[in-house]
């Protein structure tokens, strides 16, 4: 049988393939949807991730329907390279470093969103079609977002690699340079919109937005992290969602780029309310140092702390029926989640309760100690979150801090001169007895001494928390 | 034309209120793989590239895609798979660890 080539059967097959996909980006957009909702436990999050993936996969192919043959096989080498290179990485990259891989896969979201608007802009003005205002409103918003990510997502990278400082950077009349690149940028976007999508105002866009990426993230401390990888996270998203306004009112990419948008959103917020600060106050005040764990021993001021021996803390660990375990950036930095669940296997083998009490904005990302915890199998109905901890810290016998410091510091509750003032704290001096591992006495990113290290209650113990615990752990067993 | 970007509109902002539902009962614990995974999802932007890219090249009398255009469409999709494959693969990874015993 010959095939049916009339037009009119043609336009037929064209209507259908066309339905097909559209279905297709339906159900991929309830995967995403479902699979997020699978992530509210952690016991169906995995399956949830599957679905998502299945999802995408779905859209994937159902964009390939419509493909041109004499295209296909650029496109899908394109495909393949992309996914080999981010299979490599994903497999690769080691817990700690999950902070930054986080950042960068981020950041290439937001560089896929520029190209996809930029090609599609070239591809209208080769074929001299006049996008609609509303599309190059798009184009412009979608160029300036995904700019923002990526730029912005790459310094973000490099500060939690080590590979630029984590300080905050504070550039001259910093605020009124990013408050005029945004004006500058907007005023490009309206021009691109109204006046039929110039090509130096796309050409001028995609620089400014750059810039304003990287003024606005290089003035993060580490601590602020959290937030402003929240921030981008949920950019990735608006640009994506803009993306689809411009790629034929796509609505699988409208659908998804609003739920990362939200979900970002959500997690600059809960972050931005652990530490009781504004976003604003974040994105602009420049707090911090590089890092927490690693400032030099700032003296008190006449201040005595008591310190002990890891031997004395075995002792102390061994007495007791109750411990808190309150991990921060120093546990990631000093890699000793694996030495901490050993310890708490042997106390638990000894009777001891073990509970873990988790700062939400302890780490350098949202939910940075919870991975790292789980890496070393700790179970996740052993952590606790700030309220549950505070409701437990008094029943508990020893809190025992490792590498965390401003979300334990006791000054955010009563001192309105301190610069954490009215942050929610875990209140680790209310244990009967404190002990604080730490390689020095240094002050936290807010450049404040913690008072909790000279409180009577408290013990300090200084070196490497790894080895540190390793020795407690070798005092326990001989006792 | 206005009514199909009015309808976009709408969706997205009955998309913004389910996940601002959703994602509010994502535990702390798993708010790592939570912007993990969504940061893969925002991949999304790969069907944006491969339409493009897989339009027919340009030379006939009707125009067809540009050079320029498919390179970008080429280059966008390379990034947007990287964010996809390894957005998902590091959320398993991190999500194995979490149910394992």
């Amino acid at each position: 049988m010959t095939p049916d080539l009339t037009p009119i059967t043609l336009l037929a097959q064209a209507a259908a393939a066309d339905a097909a996909r559209d279905i297709a980006y339906l159900l991929a957009a309830f995967c995403f949807i479902f699979g997020i909702k699978r992530l509210r436990s952690p016991k169906t999050a995995r399956a949830g991730n599957a679905l998502a993936s299945v999802g995408m996969a779905l859209a994937i192919l159902a964009t390939l329907l419509h493909a041109d043959p004499g295209a296909l096989p650029l496109a899908l080498g394109a495909v393949v390279l992309g996914s080999g290179i981010g299979a490599v990485l994903a497999l690769r990259v080691q817990m700690t470093q999950m902070p930054q891989m986080v950042a960068l896969f981020n950041g290439f979201g937001g560089l896929a969103s520029v190209l996809v608007v930029t090609g599609e802009w070239a591809q209208a003005r080769t074929a001299g079609e006049t996008l609609a205002g509303a599309v190059l409103l798009m184009v412009g918003l979608s160029a300036l977002i995904g700019c923002v990510t990526f730029s912005g997502s790459i310094v973000a990278a490099g500060k939690l690699h080590g590979a630029i400082s984590g300080a905050p950077v504070r550039l001259p009349a910093q605020i009124a340079l990013n408050i005029a690149g945004v004006v500058v940028a907007l005023a490009l976007v309206v021009v691109l919109a109204g006046w039929a999508g110039p090509g130096w105002a796309l050409a001028l866009l995609v620089p400014i937005a750059l810039a304003l990426g990287v003024a606005l993230t290089v003035p993060i401390g580490g601590a602020d992290m959290p937030v402003m990888v929240s921030l981008l996270n949920s950019y990735s998203g608006l640009a994506a969602a803009a993306t689809g306004f411009v790629v034929d009112y796509n609505l699988a990419l409208i659908v998804s780029g609003a739920l990362v948008g939200a979900s970002g959103l959500i997690l600059t917020a809960i972050m931005c309310k652990a530490m009781n600060r504004s976003l604003a106050n974040v994105l602009f005040a420049g707090v911090g140092t590089a890092d927490s764990t690693g400032a030099a021993g700032t003296t008190a001021e006449g201040r005595a702390v008591k310190s002990a021996d890891p031997e004395d803390l075995a002792i102390m660990l061994d007495a007791a029926r109750r411990v808190m375990i309150v991990p921060g950036y120093g546990m990631a930095v000093a890699q000793a989640q694996h030495a901490v669940r050993e310890l708490a296997d042997v106390l638990t083998a000894r009777g001891v309760t073990v509970m873990y009490g988790v700062h939400p904005v302890a780490g350098r990302m949202p939910g940075h100690m919870n991975v790292l915890l789980a890496e070393a199998d700790v179970p996740y109905e052993q952590l606790l979150d700030l309220e549950q901890a505070n409701a437990e810290i008094e029943t508990c016998d020893v809190a025992l801090v490792i590498g965390a410091n401003d979300v334990v510091n006791p000054a955010a509750r009563h001192d309105a001169t301190s610069p954490i003032f009215g942050m929610p704290i875990i209140d680790v001096d209310k244990a009967g007895a404190c002990f604080v591992l730490k390689r020095s006495l240094g002050a936290g990113y807010a450049g404040v001494q913690n008072e909790l290290f000279f409180a009577d209650r408290t013990l300090m113990v200084f070196g490497d928390a790894k080895q540190t615990l390793q020795k407690t752990l070798a005092a326990l067993k001989e006792l | 034309m206005n009514e199909i970007l009015v309808m976009s509109l709408f969706v997205f902002a009955l998309a913004i209120t389910v996940g601002y539902e959703l994602i509010q009962k994502v535990p702390q614990t798993l708010h790592t793989p939570l912007m993990s995974g969504s940061n893969a999802i925002s991949g999304i932007t790969i069907v944006g590239g491969l339409a493009l890219a897989t339009l027919a090249a340009g030379g006939d009398a009707e125009g067809g895609l540009s050079p320029a255009a498919r390179w970008l469409a080429l280059a966008a999709i390379v990034f947007a798979m990287i964010n996809v494959v390894g957005g998902f693969l590091v959320t398993d990874r991190m999500l194995r660890m979490f149910t394992r015993k």
